[in-house]
């Protein structure tokens, strides 16, 4: 572990992204947003994020791991969680949350998973980290923080409490 | 059969179970018996199998992580609803299925067994899915497949049942959320019943309170009691505080005639009725693998009543499945990277 990021207040961070969420929903008059959280860490930020701004519907979550892109190399994660979606997505809008933008692939696969139960209306990507380094055409609506990062390094969120920022060099 | 000309040298008599599962990282590679499997094994193909139960609620019951795969069940003896749950699973992670019923295909022609499957990996199969007669059969045919294919036991002669035992280990676990201290009654043709055999092993490796098989004598294997298990023969004392019960089915075309003096006797002393279930715990799980044969194993408000899972465990074995599927091929290609 190294950097300075330890530092890093998550929490206020996450405060000033559900600000700028709120003020999307109300620029788009999206009154009844479904929230869904990446599994692990941007979970952890989605419960934060759907806690501040009061949502309704409840939080949604999602596990990628039978959408990634890379099992015929590394095979299944053995840790993957059950996706709980409601069963219709059908003319949603919703709110797709992660705790690090990287490569792009993790959010390509929550997106067609997501498809898989429906067609929404709309969908906006809130990260925490927006790190660089896209492999494909995606961006995030809601960006916590930006970090300027090499390929060696790694960026990974700890939680679910205290929520903290670790990069190690891989 | 050719086959059999083959096979009778090597393994078709003494079906070994450890390592030819595992690949070199102690992952699934082949799932032919839950015997010798780990404890963190059989719980992962449960957690796996829970993940994939949501793939059911969505609007395209389907997920793409085997796509571009190719499966094929080979069937050497007839099952329909195995084969139906297999064909469902695989087709629910994306790949491509072929069903292949060997009585009416090559090998009554006189092809053997290694040539079929000789053939069918020159047609780039991924996955076998066997089922068949011989006990050990899923075993030979994994001892010679190409190394990137995987095996899937779905029942050989009365050794085997692997998935069968999952999908129960599975059914259990959603309904009494854990195994420790369970007492579990296993019912009726142990003898014939490659299930049972699968369910003992797993039910000892997860680590339940007790195992009982209730059954008449003429119906129990010799080496019952070395399976770990209490052997009882009379059902009401047999079922006294048991958490859950499974039901066998008499298997009919598999008895050469006097080991049951006739169904009507089987069913007034192993024959579960209402009466009888009261022995049990008041919240006692009731389940079946099915086909069910009413009258004879069970009474139909037994089987149609509140405790029983029987179509819950159909659903459970499409899940079951697609987690023991997407083990085995993710281990494979895990092990060809390495």
């Amino acid at each position: 572990m190294e950097t300075g990021l330890t530092s890093v207040d998550i929490e206020s961070v996450i405060e000033e992204m559900a600000n700028q969420l709120a003020l999307q929903l109300k620029q788009k008059n999206i009154d009844s947003p479904l929230m869904i959280g990446v599994h692990t860490g941007g979970l952890w930020v989605a419960e934060r994020l759907h806690a501040k701004l009061g949502l309704t519907k409840p939080l949604g979550e999602i596990d990628i791991s039978f959408y990634r892109d890379d099992f015929t190399r590394i095979g299944l994660n053995p840790q993957v969680k059950p996706s709980q979606i409601p069963a219709n997505v059908e003319g949603e809008h919703i709110i797709l949350v992660d705790d690090v933008l990287y490569t792009g692939r993790t959010i390509r696969a929550a997106l067609n998973e997501i498809f898989d139960y429906g067609r929404p209306d709309s969908v906006v990507l809130a990260v925490l980290v927006d790190r660089g380094g896209r492999e494909l055409p995606l961006q995030a609506d809601i960006v916590g923080m930006k970090l300027d990062l090499s390929p060696q390094k790694q960026v990974k969120l700890s939680g679910p409490v205290p929520l903290a920022l670790e990069t190690n060099r891989i | 059969m050719n086959s059999s000309k083959q096979t009778a040298s090597t393994s078709f008599k003494a079906p070994d179970s450890s390592s030819l599962q595992l690949n070199d990282q102690g992952r699934l590679r082949h799932f032919l018996t839950t015997e010798n499997l780990s404890k963190d094994i059989l719980t992962e193909i449960m957690d796996v199998a829970e993940s994939f139960s949501s793939v059911a609620d969505q609007a395209v019951k389907k997920v793409p992580v085997l796509r571009g795969k190719t499966i094929v069940n080979l069937f050497f003896e007839d099952s329909t609803r195995t084969r139906t749950t297999f064909e469902l699973a695989a087709k629910r992670l994306s790949a491509d299925v072929i069903n292949l019923n060997i009585a009416t295909s090559a090998t009554s022609k006189g092809e053997s067994i290694l040539d079929t499957i000789r053939n069918l990996e020159a047609m780039h199969a991924d996955m076998f899915v066997v089922r068949h007669g011989d006990s050990g059969a899923a075993h030979f045919i994994a001892r010679h497949v190409a190394p990137h294919v995987s095996v899937i036991n779905a029942g050989d002669g009365r050794h085997a049942h692997p998935t069968q035992a999952m999908l129960d280990m599975f059914s259990i676990r959603r309904e009494k959320k854990e195994f420790k201290g369970l007492k579990v009654a296993i019912i009726g043709d142990i003898l014939h019943s490659r299930v049972a055999r699968s369910q003992i092993h797993a039910l000892n490796t997860l680590g339940v309170q007790e195992v009982r098989v209730i059954a008449p004598s003429t119906l129990l294997p010799s080496d019952t009691k070395s399976l770990g298990v209490q052997v009882h023969g009379d059902l009401r004392s047999g079922l006294d505080g048991v958490d859950v019960i499974i039901m066998l089915r008499l298997q009919r075309e598999r008895m050469g005639g006097a080991l049951l003096p006739s169904e009507h006797e089987y069913f007034e002393c192993f024959g579960l009725t209402a009466e009888k279930l009261a022995y049990a715990k008041p919240d006692v799980t009731v389940m079946h693998p099915g086909p069910i044969n009413r009258g004879v194993e069970m009474d139909a408000d037994v089987a149609d009543g509140k405790h029983s899972i029987i179509l819950q465990q159909v659903t459970n074995g499409i899940a079951i499945r697609m987690a023991v599927m997407t083990l085995a091929l993710g281990a494979n290609r895990a092990s060809d990277s390495s």
